[in-house]
């Protein structure tokens, strides 16, 4: 199992370097000059100045080179300077941020999760009731609800009109921390991340609940005389997991996407607000750093898929 | 598979059952389930009725679609609510303490501590019987804890001793491993210790060697056999197979489209089959001398012409009759009733005599 985890660690590392060349490859075939974002548009430069900067910068090497120093330092565990007035080290800007979108993310599918899981069995089990009715209908809706819809409408209604929940940001600037305070900007856009997820995982858990359902084990079980509700837990919970797995470890992976945009209609101080900004002020070392750590994320989650895939599962053996 | 030489050597009688007196553990009769398939009911099995004493194996044997499996899971009361009920009859069990219940009449809970308890049930496919997750050993505890509560550590002893007892070598290892670890043949002894665990007085095997190659299928027999002769159980056996019919059983059903067709000692079956379907089913198993000579002579092996009717469409009155040489108009009218042909040899055709 070590050994595994470590080959899929070191494949993961190949593929975040490939994925970085491609952003930085990428980012230098858009328009414009990186130059521009160190110059005050107001004053004017001359060209001699424009070249020194470039040379103090680094950028009028060739796109390789630039590439492979800042590949060392990145190993060296420099992520460079945001290029904004600031320049705060991208590593610290990561840093901060890397928490909240956590938070978010974990709280959102947590409940996603939890909630999939239970309104997925249930539905199955009633299958045909107006219990399973009322839940297929809510999934229903869940899943063709982008989050752009949700979260805006979430926004109008909770914190808009009913005051329910403040409109955004973390905390309250100005205020000492108070746990109270955290949870109630964190609800709102925790339960919009969740909406959709927990819509999927429930139609995904239900279907494979019913396939279950029928397996000749099932029928075995109650062969023995064993009650319903063990056969449900005991029997064909764990089995109906498996595909659904798959599902939210691909799920959390690629949930980066939605979290951008929930971060930042809820301005929520997170990865993908930072990623957002950068993208839109062309500061390249954060947008660089960012697209890294989010990469690696998805690795991660990935190889945490099949690990706990085979942790369930006595048939998949890793090696 | 077997001569039919083999086949008509009479199968000594348990001692159990010995006398006419002796209380049958099971009593089918007029058995009746009907499915819903849309909005109408149609019968799948109708009017059955079944015997078995103790230490005795009724062979229930048919084709695909005959109702046999039906049968066998509507005396466990396995078939599923919504699509199935019971439309008569009644199921006479006496359990383990001499307690005759109707089956029919009981509520799922009392039928829930009958089975895996006092009814022992073995299926097709061993390897898709068995929870993929669950080691072989806990599966086997389960009905252990479950009826008779043992401890965990009570019941994994007693699941190492009917491994044993199933001759799966190493049995303690064996009963950590997972399903997909074993083999068909031990997979299947694996099932039959589960249905075991709590020494059922019935045990219904549904096609338990079907899935199996011969050899372990012999193998599998004779365990069985082995079994009932030291538990002194009673056994529906279900199976299409003729060869199986005549190693196991001692009394055999024939069913065809939802009707037991005939029913009698096996010898008597064997060597003379009063329904034109079992002979032609008999014709059909051909030895291997035979069908070697048929080759040669450029002739196909004997069939029966057309097909089981499905339940959507059984015709009214004898329903073998529009693929039977002998039908008469008198067997579209109605089906036939059970004719004792003599000495508990039944049959369900009114032309048996001329047969």
């Amino acid at each position: 199992m070590l050994r595994y985890t470590l080959k899929r660690l070191a494949a993961g590392a190949a593929m975040l370097i490939a994925l970085s060349m491609l952003v930085f490859i990428l980012l230098r075939l858009a328009p414009g000059d990186p130059v521009d974002a160190y110059i005050d548009p107001m004053v004017k430069m001359s060209a001699a100045d424009m070249a020194r900067l470039r040379a103090e910068l680094g950028l009028d090497k060739p796109l390789p080179v630039q590439y492979l120093i800042w590949l060392r330092d990145v190993l060296h565990g420099d992520f460079g300077r945001s290029l904004q007035r600031t320049g705060e080290p991208v590593l610290a800007l990561i840093g901060s941020r890397i928490g909240p979108t956590l938070l978010l993310m974990l709280s959102g599918f947590g409940i996603a999760i939890i909630f999939g899981l239970i309104a997925g069995v249930v539905s199955a089990v009633k299958r045909g009731s107006v219990r399973d009715g009322t839940l297929l209908a809510v999934a229903a809706v869940g899943v063709s609800s982008p989050a752009f819809l949700t979260a805006l409408i979430g926004l109008y209604l909770f914190s808009v009109v009913l005051h329910w929940a403040p409109s955004g940001g973390m905390l309250t600037p100005a205020m000492p921390f108070s746990l109270h305070d955290l949870l109630s900007h964190l609800i709102l856009p925790a339960l919009i991340l969740a909406f959709y997820q927990s819509a999927l995982v429930t139609r995904y858990m239900r279907s494979s609940m019913l396939e279950v359902l029928t397996q000749d084990y099932i029928r075995t079980a109650r062969a023995k005389g064993v009650r319903e509700n063990r056969i449900v837990s005991h029997h064909a919970v764990r089995n109906a997991l498996l595909p659904v797995v798959t599902l939210i470890g691909s799920t959390l992976g690629l949930a980066v996407g939605g979290a951008i945009f929930i971060e930042s209609v809820f301005n929520w101080p997170g990865m993908g607000l930072l990623l957002v900004n950068a993208v839109e002020l062309r500061d390249y070392p954060v947008i660089m750093g960012s697209t890294l750590v989010i990469g690696a994320w998805v690795i991660v989650m990935n190889i945490a898929t099949d690990l706990v895939y085979a942790v369930i599962d006595p048939r998949v053996k890793v090696s | 598979m077997l001569h039919m030489t083999d086949m008509t050597e009479a199968r000594p009688a348990p001692q159990t059952a010995s006398g006419p007196s002796a209380e049958p553990t099971l009593r089918v009769r007029g058995l009746t389930t009907v499915f819903r398939i849309g909005r109408r009911e149609m019968p799948a099995i109708e009017n059955v009725d079944l015997e078995i004493a103790p230490g005795e194996t009724l062979a229930l044997v048919g084709e695909s679609g005959s109702g046999k499996s039906i049968t066998s899971l509507s005396v466990l009361r396995l078939l599923p609510g919504a699509i199935s009920r019971i439309g008569g009859g009644e199921v006479s069990f006496r359990d383990r303490e001499g307690r005759v219940r109707d089956l029919v009449s009981a509520g799922g809970e009392e039928m829930r501590r009958l089975r895996g308890n006092h009814i022992g049930t073995v299926f097709q496919e061993p390897m898709s019987c068995l929870n993929p997750v669950h080691r072989i050993g806990d599966q086997i505890a389960e009905p252990l804890i479950l009826h008779l509560g043992l401890s965990r550590r009570a019941a994994f002893e007693r699941v190492v001793e009917l491994l044993a007892a199933m001759g799966i070598p190493d049995p303690a290892r064996r009963a950590r491993q997972y399903p997909h670890e074993l083999s068909g043949g031990m997979s299947q002894r694996a099932t039959i210790a589960m249905a075991l665990a709590c020494d059922p007085v019935l045990l219904i095997a549904d096609e338990p060697t079907t899935a199996l190659d011969v050899t372990t299928q012999a193998q599998i027999l004779r365990l069985l056999q082995d079994l009932q002769k030291t538990h002194g159980m009673a056994m529906l056996f279900v199976t299409h197979n003729f060869g199986v019919v005549a190693e196991i059983a001692h009394r055999v059903a024939v069913m065809y489209a939802g009707h037991v067709v005939e029913q009698g000692r096996v010898a008597d079956v064997f060597r003379h089959p009063r329904h034109p379907y079992t002979r032609g089913l008999m014709t059909c198993v051909p030895q291997p001398g035979d069908a070697l000579a048929l080759r040669r002579a450029g002739q196909a092996l004997p069939t029966i012409q057309g097909s089981v009717p499905s339940i959507t469409d059984r015709p009214p009155g004898c329903p073998f009759a529009p693929r039977c040489a002998l039908a008469v108009d008198a067997c579209r009218a109605a089906v036939p009733a059970m004719e004792d042909t003599g000495d508990g040899h039944l049959s369900r055709c009114i032309r048996w005599s001329e047969m």
